[in-house]
């Protein structure tokens, strides 16, 4: 620990348990005064616990915190306030319908009569001092998604806060914002304020704070200075061993179109555009990213394809489905696929074009990414796939094959959708609201999808159980057993049960929408691992993320939305994340 | 208050800590930065989420709740009556249990009350809340009455009492085939519909009893069906069964349970329902109909309720009056919960209401007490029953001494 010098809050063996997990076991912390401390741990290591108790939210079972070095009780959040103590949670508590001043002075005690002009000129000053940029009489739901953070950072810091907690807030920020944000927090250091930074980002940790501290279940591991940390030791340090943080990426073989997806429009109930022409392909055997800022309809673009939502007319979401299952001669990863390979010598020609031609700047750029028009069905031309096949005309691809077998996806429910049989997986965001039923045990969610299955009016629970003692056995969940609700289980565990569900089913076109949001790294990289070996198995995913750095590591191809419109797809292995973050606010709009 | 000693953790929990770094702030170093006062104390009650209850405990919470709302009761009932607690709880069990006939009528009041939380459960599994079942009842009530007196004498026994049954399963249908059409096209608020329904039934019922009132001018429909000497004699009631007159009510009741059981554990549209009600989405994402399922679901919701109004006409009262139903709609909802939508729970459930409810009537009368001092009676019971669950979802303690 540091010297006895200036400790604006002080965690003394802070202790907090619910039910029979120790979510932070005597774990203690000090924050100097004019430093940005990161709290750095996996999921279910007690960051957000700890937090939620220096700012009033939970009470300690046991412990004490000091605040300027005294002894303090903080039995709810107005204690924090008066003490100083700031939070900006990661879901922002905004009234959409007031400006961000109105916002900023909601529910401070004061006089009758308000004088605004007083308050806006109050908190420009603040602004200009530490660098925000925000107009006061900016109506909140005029703003994005940053700027609504700022009014959050102002409103705390308009309130007296000394001591800013900030959980997780460059989850929601591009690049670029976010090296704002930072400019930001180091202008408030200067001015000797202290902010503890809650994330699991470690370039972000090293970029911005002056020391870490690390929990690991529960447990205070230790405080380490920025300076002589690496990504490596912090790694280390949060999961208790040596990781190697590299995320496998084989070349894709035999990209045949699984997914064309074809000037899609989605409005919602007002009629606003949620989707605006959306267009591209996606092949067997790659991973296509998709990236956005939070809510640029990244969500929206898979629960249309999944029939959950329904495009416009006009729209198009055509299916191939394998007919011949032409990958058996490839001879790669063949783990699953049932498919007898009939005419597989034919397909050996473009099977080697396809495997070896991956250069990502592959010359023909012009032509391969979001054709745009539907005119589709034209068929040889389609041939041309990203990874540089066929432009010889390739015999081999079953064009027609594929051709024929193509189903518009996008006036059908997921029931029509199961009914014709097209193997479409999807792994959605709200992993417990959508794909599982938190309450019902592991057997009953997995025959969520295909429950109605078999004759009769009695459900069929031996096949579901034993497909639940798969999943566990084969992806290592650690559940007491097959008749635990889901919900008791941890968030990687979840994960698991629902992304093995729905792998199980053999798709054609996988869909996974953040599938490691929330999961600790062991388990990130096992879902990796898990869509690689899709990938592999020439299953075409579609993976929406949301951090850039995993996103470029994992993927073949990135799609960038910004605002529902498609500003371009990019090869993953010759991009940045520069050139992706200006993409996503729609700065730049490029293809390929 | 305002002590500013430390509250060192009382060495339940684990090793000692590692940094002991006493002394080193002293308590009251503080107050460096403006006028903030060391606020120092903990809450008085703390609070913690039970994980798991074993069920031995959870069962002996709830009966230490019931002994305890006994005692409470007894001092209640002294202070305010100044008579013996035990003479009231003799009084009670007497009037509930005390000769045959008293015992079956308890049943038979239980078997309704049961039949109608029966009916309410795939509603409320699926979160519909359906607080219409009094609606319901009536108007599977009204037509069964509507068959007796139209078709009694007309039909042969059997084929009256199969067309009432049928009468009545679809009158409650529709009546919550009503409330689902509109939620699950228009998603209209399902308990103000439910609600108000009610009072449309009773509208209903009023309007009838100008047709069927018996004899003229009571504005009551009487005992339909009970001239002697002539065909319609006791048309359309019950008939006894094993010699006993409320028979068929035990079979149909039983059967019920049975079957809702069933349905909603084993069956693809029970299991649809559940899902519904966890969550619309998930029920989306899973291929399911939603708008199917909410109106299969409360057609069979209303139907069974409306069955109960069957077995209240036609194998208890034999007439139809706006208090047919007589709140056991309501009733019915309270025995859902508490049975947390177990079919078999609630055959417990809905007897111990009845019974209290019976034995309450009882020790009114014998002690000469107002009606209300037995709603005061089963308050209190309950008060303590549904706190009792507070004590098995969580852990209380106070706070530590300092």
């Amino acid at each position: 620990m540091g010297d006895h010098v200036d400790l604006a809050l002080e965690c003394r063996d802070v202790t907090k348990r619910f039910g029979k997990t120790l979510a932070n076991d005597h774990v203690s912390l000090t924050v100097r005064k004019g430093e940005i401390l990161s709290v750095l741990g996996e999921n279910g290591s007690g960051k957000t616990t700890l937090m939620n108790m220096i700012s009033g939210i939970y009470f300690p079972d046991a412990g004490q915190i000091f605040v300027d070095g005294a002894p303090v009780t903080i039995a709810s959040p107005k204690d924090a306030f008066d003490l100083g103590i700031g939070m900006i949670h990661q879901h922002f508590k905004l009234v959409d319908v007031l400006t961000a001043a109105e916002n900023i002075i909601l529910g401070l005690p004061g006089k009758g009569r308000l004088n605004m002009p007083q308050i806006v000129k109050d908190i420009q000053a603040l602004t200009g001092k530490y660098g925000f940029e925000l107009d006061p009489n900016q109506k909140i739901y005029d703003m994005s998604v940053s700027q609504k953070q700022t009014v959050e950072i102002v409103k705390v810091l308009y309130r007296g806060a000394r001591i800013l907690i900030l959980d997780e807030p460059t989850a929601v920020l591009t690049p670029q914002e976010t090296d704002k944000l930072f400019a930001v927090l180091r202008n408030m250091r200067a001015d000797g304020h202290s902010i503890i930074i809650i994330t699991h980002k470690l370039q972000e940790v090293l970029a911005i704070s002056d020391r870490v501290s690390v929990l690991r279940k529960g447990a205070y591991i230790g405080t380490v200075d920025t300076a002589s940390a690496t990504e490596g030791s912090l790694t280390e340090m949060m999961v208790g061993k040596k990781i190697d943080l590299n995320i496998d990426r084989p070349a894709p073989l035999e990209p045949r179109r699984r997914l064309s997806v074809r000037g899609v429009h989605l409005k919602n109930a007002e009629g606003r555009h949620l989707l605006r022409d959306v267009s591209f392909d996606l092949y067997g055997g790659e991973i296509l990213g998709v990236a956005g800022i939070a809510g640029s309809g990244q969500k929206e673009l898979l629960e249309t394809i999944a029939g959950l939502s329904r495009a416009e007319d006009g729209s198009e979401i055509l299916y191939y489905a394998p007919q011949t299952q032409p990958e058996a001669a490839a001879g790669a990863a063949k783990a699953q696929t049932p498919s007898p390979s009939e005419g597989a010598a034919a397909d050996d020609a473009d099977g080697t074009d396809g495997a070896t031609a991956i250069p990502a700047d592959a010359a023909a750029s012009g032509d391969h990414t979001v054709p745009d028009g539907p005119g589709k069905a034209a068929g040889p031309t389609d041939a041309a796939t990203p990874y540089g096949a066929a432009s010889d005309g390739a015999t081999a691809i079953p064009l027609t094959a594929d051709g024929a077998a193509a189903t518009d996806l996008r006036s059908l429910r997921p029931s029509d959708i199961r009914r014709l049989g097209v193997r479409l997986s999807f792994v959605p965001e709200d992993r417990l609201g959508m794909g599982l039923v938190g309450s019902m045990d592991l057997t009953d969610n997995m025959m969520l999808r295909g429950y109605h299955s078999g004759r009769g009016a009695f459900l069929d629970r031996r096949t579901p159980r034993d497909l639940a003692l798969r999943i566990i056995d084969r992806l290592d969940v650690s559940t007491p057993g097959v008749t635990t609700p889901v919900r008791r289980l941890s968030g990687g565990n979840v994960q698991k049960v629902l992304v093995g569900r729905e792998i199980s089913s053999d798709p054609t076109v996988l869909m996974v929408a953040y599938p490691v949001r929330g999961l600790d790294i062991n388990s990130s990289y096992t879902i990796y691992r898990l869509l690689n070996e899709q990938k592999q198995n020439g299953v075409a995913v579609l993976c929406v993320g949301e951090d850039l750095d995993v996103l470029l590591m994992l993927c073949d191809r990135i799609l960038v939305l910004c605002g529902g419109e498609v500003s371009g797809v990019v090869d993953a292995r010759s991009s940045t994340k520069e050139e992706i973050g200006l993409m996503m606010t729609g700065k730049v709009t490029q293809t390929a | 208050m305002g002590t500013s000693q430390t509250n060192k953790p009382s060495g339940d929990a684990g090793p000692a800590p590692a940094t002991g770094t006493q002394g080193k702030y002293p308590p009251d170093a503080g107050h460096t930065s403006g006028a903030r006062p060391a606020v120092h104390r903990e809450p008085l009650i703390h609070l913690s989420k039970r994980d798991d209850v074993a069920l031995p405990k959870a069962v002996l919470i709830r009966l230490a709740a019931v002994a305890l709302s006994l005692v409470v009761c007894a001092g209640v009932i002294f202070l305010l009556t100044r008579l013996n607690p035990l003479d009231v709880y003799k009084g009670f069990i007497d009037g509930a249990i005390g000769t045959s006939r008293r015992t079956w009528v308890t049943v038979r009041d239980a078997l309704v009350l049961l039949c109608v939380a029966i009916g309410l459960t795939p509603a409320f599994k699926m979160r519909f809340w359906n607080i219409g079942a009094e609606g319901q009842v009536l108007v599977g009530g009204l037509a069964s009455a509507a068959l007796m007196i139209y078709a009694g004498g007309r039909l042969p026994g059997p084929a009256l009492l199969a067309a009432m049954f049928a009468a009545s399963l679809l009158a409650g249908c529709i009546w919550g085939l009503i409330p689902a059409f509109f939620k699950a096209f228009w998603n209209t608020n399902e308990t103000l519909f439910t609600l108000m329904l009610n009072y449309v039934a009773m509208q209903i019922v009023t309007f009838c009893i100008v047709f069927w009132e018996n004899p003229a001018g009571s504005n009551t429909v009487g005992i339909i069906n009970s001239a002697k000497n002539v065909p319609s004699y006791q048309a359309g009631y019950l008939p006894s069964l094993f010699g006993n007159a409320y028979g068929w009510n035990v079979v149909i009741v039983a059967a019920l349970t049975v079957g809702m059981y069933i349905y909603l554990k084993y069956t693809k549209q029970g299991y649809e329902v559940a899902v519904v009600g966890e969550s619309e989405n998930t029920a989306r994402y899973a291929g399911i109909h939603v708008r199917k399922v909410i109106m299969r679901t409360m057609a069979i919701s209303g139907a069974i309720c409306g069955l109960g109004g069957f077995i209240i006409v036609s194998g208890a009262s034999h007439t139809i009056s706006t208090s047919t139903a007589g709140g056991r709609g309501f009733t019915a909802i309270i025995v859902a919960w508490l049975a947390k939508f177990n079919a078999f729970t609630m055959v417990v459930i809905s007897f111990f209401l009845v019974f209290m409810q019976k034995g309450a009537m009882q020790i009114a009368t014998q002690f000469k007490l107002n009606e209300n001092a037995s709603d005061v009676i089963t308050g209190i019971i309950l008060f303590f029953i549904l706190g009792s669950e507070f004590f098995i979802n969580y852990k209380v303690r106070l706070r530590r001494k300092t």
